[in-house]
């Protein structure tokens, strides 16, 4: 079966997950246009919960092959659910996500603790289709659904001392990573305002239009394409806005070799991973072909730079990597 | 002359009968180990091919076949305290099976590294050696087990005389290699590097009070 199907180009995967993808997609686009939401019931697609409101397609996706809901899905860096790109599957079901509220605090004028509906009501749901680069040196296509983090900064009315935005991931001490110190809990990350504000840095609630899994950092993770995955913070439960630089997860772990910017930058090298190449998961993995793909050039600022060099000029990316 | 010779027959086979077991035992032992060592590897293949190494076969079958070969290793440098403890000598003879099931793992290791990760790109390997420390760490204990396993046989054991056993010391700065290699590629989580990094000392520390004795 599989190997007609080969000879056919025809992957497996794309039958399952793609067809039902573009099916769905369709359906959405039509229930938007006639403005019904939650109505028209879906093709059912395993486990998944349907995001049941109209979801806008995005100028800013690629036009890429997307990566498998079950490669997107199943092969994580998620610490606190374990160390190993099983885990966070495994143990999903770990991670309690109702109820969930964000703390939102700091430098802004209507700070306070907004639950996950608060936090989301107000915003139209895009489909972004973002490359996502890990630092790791393998990379996906994943379609998003979220919408732009600046739209939530701006409700919130940050003052002129909000220099940076600081995030942290949930703490929940019988998740199997939190119990041992491989890096120390809350998973912090950071950006600086102006690359909190850029368009193309989303909130994601949501994954080929369905919510977003538990693994994937339910149910509410922060998207910054141009940066390593580890910068796109999962399960996040508090944004505040600072004067200072805030101190991130990976730079307090190893500072030499994870920096505050965290950029894709395939010209600075690393000593675990090259940055120069980076091997595409698919989901092709059926098969021995998986094993002779090669590896694609890494492009700088994972390919968006147009969009975001201006955001760095004159800094010497090396330093500040 | 015919009952005492009956005698030291029935002697004798009460001997080997009191003796069976043990030579049961120790006849099925090597099978029973090379079975055992062999099957992570057809599990693999059998996992290749039915494509369930999930979403990055290379890097599953990299890391795998790396940890094979550490486990392996260390296995077989556990033989020879076994060997004291437990005052038999079936332990020692496993030793060169385990160091060849040792090479043999981090052989298919780099193989899958140069061939499939690297596909033997020149540029690409060199860049890993000169920029990559755990590469490097790497390289060094895989260059220092090839002629370990290819001195392991009978003729070369004989051949090499005394030499033999101060080359095959080099097995302990292999081992030491491959935990630096380890503790250098791991990110964040250190916990199994360290353990193999324990089992490795102590196995060290054995030896020393041994030589010191
Ligand atoms: C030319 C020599 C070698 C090269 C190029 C090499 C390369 C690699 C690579 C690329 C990885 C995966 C890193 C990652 O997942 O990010 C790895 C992991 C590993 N290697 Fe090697 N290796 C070499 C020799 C060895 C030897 C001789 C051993 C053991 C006897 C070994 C044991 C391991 C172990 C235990 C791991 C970690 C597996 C894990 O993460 O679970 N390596 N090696």
């Amino acid at each position: 079966m599989r190997d007609w199907m080969k000879m056919a180009g025809i992957r497996s995967s794309e039958i399952t997950d793609e067809k039902l993808f573009r099916q769905r997609r369709q359906l959405l686009q039509a229930s938007a246009a006639a403005g019904v939401t939650g109505l028209i019931a879906m093709p059912a697609m395993a486990e998944g919960k349907a995001l049941n409101q109209p979801i806008v397609k995005s100028s800013f996706s690629t036009d890429e092959e997307l990566s498998t809901k079950e490669t997107v899905t199943t092969y994580n860096n998620f610490y606190e659910l374990g160390t190993d790109k099983g885990d966070p599957v495994r143990y999903a079901d770990r991670l309690q996500t109702e109820p969930w509220s964000v703390t939102i605090d700091g430098e802004c004028a209507k700070p306070g603790v907004y639950t996950l509906e608060d936090v989301l009501k107000p915003h139209a749901i895009e489909e972004r289709i973002y490359r996502m680069r890990c630092v790791e040196a393998w990379s996906m296509v994943i379609p998003w659904n979220g919408f732009s983090l600046a739209d939530l900064i701006k409700r919130v009315e940050p003052n002129s001392r909000a220099k940076y935005v600081a995030f942290e991931t949930v703490v929940q001490d019988d998740l199997p990573g939190v119990k041992r110190n491989v890096l120390e809990w809350p998973y912090r990350e950071g950006l600086r305002m102006d690359e909190a504000l850029h368009p193309l840095t989303m909130l994601a609630m949501g994954i080929y239009g369905e919510e977003l899994p538990n693994q994937n950092g339910a149910p509410l993770r922060l998207v910054v394409p141009w940066k390593y995955g580890y910068k796109s913070i999962k399960s996040i439960v508090r944004i505040s806005f600072v004067e200072e630089q805030p101190v991130t997860s990976w730079n307090m772990s190893a500072p030499q070799e994870y920096g505050f910017y965290s950029n894709v930058n395939p010209e600075r090298s690393h000593p675990r991973w090259s940055q120069a190449r980076e091997r595409r998961l698919s989901g092709d993995t059926g098969g021995l072909s998986a094993l002779f793909a090669s590896k694609s050039d890494t492009l700088y600022m994972n390919g968006y730079a147009e969009q975001v060099a201006e955001l760095y000029q004159g800094m010497d990316l090396q330093k500040f990597h | 002359m015919r009952s005492s010779a009956g005698g030291s027959g029935m002697s004798s086979t009460v001997e080997a009968l009191r003796r069976w077991p043990v030579l049961r035992w120790q006849s099925v032992i090597k099978p029973l180990v090379f079975t055992a060592a062999i099957i992570p590897f057809l599990f693999l293949l059998q996992a290749l091919f039915s494509g369930s190494l999930g979403p990055n076969p290379i890097d599953e079958l990299t890391d795998q076949t790396g940890t094979l070969a550490i486990r392996m290793l260390l296995i077989s440098l556990a033989l020879t305290p076994l060997r004291g403890l437990l005052k038999n000598t079936w332990p020692v003879k496993l030793r060169r099976m385990m160091g060849l099931f040792a090479f043999f793992y981090a052989f298919v290791h780099v193989s899958i590294y140069l061939l499939l990760d690297q596909q033997l790109d020149p540029a690409a390997i060199w860049e890993d050696l000169a920029e990559r420390p755990y590469i490097m760490a790497g390289t060094v204990a895989f260059v220092i087990l090839i002629p370990l396993a290819m001195t392991s046989t009978r003729g070369m054991v004989r051949r090499l005389g005394r030499r033999w056993a101060s080359l095959h010391r080099g097995v302990y700065l292999a081992g030491a290699a491959v935990v630096v290699h380890y503790v250098w590629l791991a990110k964040g989580d250190l916990i199994e590097p360290f353990v193999y990094l324990a089992i490795l000392m102590v196995l060290l520390g054995y030896r020393f009070v041994r030589l010191l004795r």
